[in-house]
């Protein structure tokens, strides 16, 4: 296989993300940012660089478990919380789920996954009325691609820092900026299940698939040229029809269009209009 | 003879006219002492503007509320600005004014609007239609706005047309974080920054803009380059900065003496050749 070469540098992009952090959150009024922290990589790297970029007065982490979620995410999520000082809340959402589970007894696991990400979003939303401020996303690029997410859970946010960023950079920033090495040494799991985790679900390595999403999407590569530089076409195939199949996650859902003007189509502006 | 000119890498409001105005203001008092100062494309309005080109035009005369208050400026020194500039006949133009002792020198329309990629400024933007230099109280000067300086021709009409000081002003989104000390954006307008300077033997000056618009991130990282390609200033990535460089305008002699690039062009024959080709070729080129 070529040699494909996902490093970045990371001070440079602890630079350009804390500044996009600030200068997102500020220019629209707030000074704040609130975020899940579940003891994994993605929210921990995600915390430190809120912390740098607005204070750690500034940032609330959220511990959000429900009663199956393992002890050491609640844990690994308290260590980072003390590292970087900032302020933070634990809430145990089984009281919030347990309600509807109880309703559909045959629930299957990603169901009630689904609810408890959900549920967490309500959450998020709910304490940043309270402490003033802008929820952030922590999903990252390889997720973000692959739809390994639930739709308005926690794909659900006001900006998000991490989701230009492949998962093995994600690991490569978190280390340079010093995220303890158990955060990032650990599988990768939603926990949304006991014994889930992310690689085992998926059935690749995020290693190997971010090689492959880098030669697809940044390097345009094509299926034929995934597979000529060394990919199992099986593989190349199952992640391209992956991507496609879960767009609808990372778009916003169509309007129908029967005005002259419509929102999405022809009334086009940023979020940033007018700051 | 020598030259002062200040590269002012700004970040802007979108498309909030007044704010962005004020801070040139701020920037020209800042940057006295110096001959000219340079702000980056759009520095009057943001760059990512979709439907608000049309609420944020200006028209670069003393009678227009902007560049009235911009035109006093420039009796204290010579200005580059961007803007949105509305023609008579209603159509919107990405353009930069070259403003000097409160008069308006020139004004450059861009004339390569990217359509592509995260690029729509084809969608809403009217392209302009020449390309001049033109004689300023420091040098006969060339603008070129972003897109412009990618494709050779502008540059080099600019040369023919006896620019020797080629300003390039820019928005460039920050993009291709590898494990370099630069954004690959950045690296790219380096390299042809530093190849017109050696290609045309004259000095060339990049000003970007810093800061964000929705995800989008500007590097700044402004540069001036000598007649040999040397680096002579550079600003930093990613921050607001003034940067002054000195121009030594007699480095032109002393380059051209060296190598004389400029004697040498064979304007006739690239007359003669372009005349075949598209001729030949037909606009399918």
């Amino acid at each position: 296989m070529h040699n494909i070469d996902l490093n970045i540098n990371p001070t440079l992009a602890r630079k350009i993300l804390t500044g996009f952090i600030r200068t997102e959150i500020t220019r629209h009024g707030f000074q704040r940012a609130v975020l899940g922290v579940s003891g994994g990589i993605d929210s921990t790297l995600c915390l430190y660089l809120a912390a740098e970029a607005l204070g750690p007065e500034n940032v609330l982490a959220l511990r959000l478990p429900y009663k199956t979620s393992s002890k050491e995410s609640l844990e690994h999520a308290q260590i980072a919380i003390d590292a970087t000082g900032v302020p933070s809340k634990t809430i145990d959402i089984t009281p919030m789920v347990e309600p509807l589970f109880e309703q559909f007894p045959d629930m299957d696991p990603l169901r009630r996954g689904n609810v408890m990400a959900r549920q967490r979003m309500i959450i998020w939303y709910d304490q940043s009325e309270v402490f003033d401020a802008l929820p952030l996303g922590t999903g990252n690029k390889t997720e973000i691609l692959l739809g390994y997410s639930t739709i308005y859970g926690d794909s659900a946010y006001a900006l998000n820092p991490n989701g230009d960023l492949y998962k093995t950079q994600i690991r490569q920033l978190a280390a340079a900026m010093g995220v303890p090495q158990v955060i990032i040494d650990k599988p990768p799991s939603a926990d949304l299940w006991a014994g889930q985790t992310d690689e085992g679900e998926l059935g690749f390595t995020y290693e190997e698939v971010d090689k492959l999403l880098y030669l697809l999407v940044d390097r345009r590569y094509t299926a034929e040229e995934c597979v000529a530089a060394g990919f199992k076409r099986p593989f190349v195939e199952g992640v391209i029809e992956r991507v496609r199949r879960n767009h609808f996650k990372r778009i916003m859902p169509p309007i129908a269009k029967v005005s002259n003007r419509t929102v999405g189509y022809d009334f086009l502006y940023l979020r940033d209009w007018g700051t | 003879m020598k030259i002062n000119i200040a590269l002012a890498q700004i970040d802007t409001k979108l498309g909030v006219v007044e704010a962005n105005l004020e801070k040139h203001l701020v920037y020209a008092k800042q940057a006295k002492g110096a001959d000219l100062v340079i702000f980056p494309e759009l520095s009057l309005t943001g760059y990512v503007l979709q439907d608000l080109v049309p609420s944020v035009r200006a028209r670069p005369s003393a009678d227009d509320p902007v560049f009235k208050q911009l035109l006093r400026a420039s009796k204290d020194i010579d200005m580059l600005v961007g803007f949105v500039e509305e023609d008579q006949r209603h159509r919107f133009f990405n353009s930069a004014a070259y403003l000097s002792k409160g008069e308006v020198l020139h004004v450059h329309r861009k004339v390569y609007l990217p359509t592509y990629g995260m690029f729509d400024e084809g969608r809403f933007f009217a392209w302009g239609d020449s390309v001049r230099a033109f004689d300023t109280p420091y040098g006969r000067v060339g603008v070129a706005i972003c897109e412009d300086f990618w494709h050779a021709s502008p540059p080099y009409l600019l040369w023919l047309d006896g620019a020797d000081l080629l300003y390039f002003i820019s928005v460039s989104p920050g993009r291709g974080l590898n494990g370099d000390d630069a954004l690959e954006s950045a690296r790219w307008v380096e390299h042809v920054g530093q190849a017109y300077a050696s290609l045309f033997t004259s000095f060339v000056a990049n000003v970007n803009r810093v800061g964000f618009e929705d995800g989008l991130n500007f590097w700044g990282g402004a540069t001036a380059y000598d007649p040999n390609g040397e680096l002579i200033a550079k600003g930093p990535y990613h921050e607001e900065a003034l940067t002054i460089a000195e121009l030594d305008l007699d480095e032109l002699h002393r380059t051209r003496a060296r190598l004389p690039l400029l004697r040498d062009e064979r304007t006739a024959l690239v007359q003669r050749e372009l005349g075949r080709i598209l001729d030949e070729r037909g606009r399918a080129l």
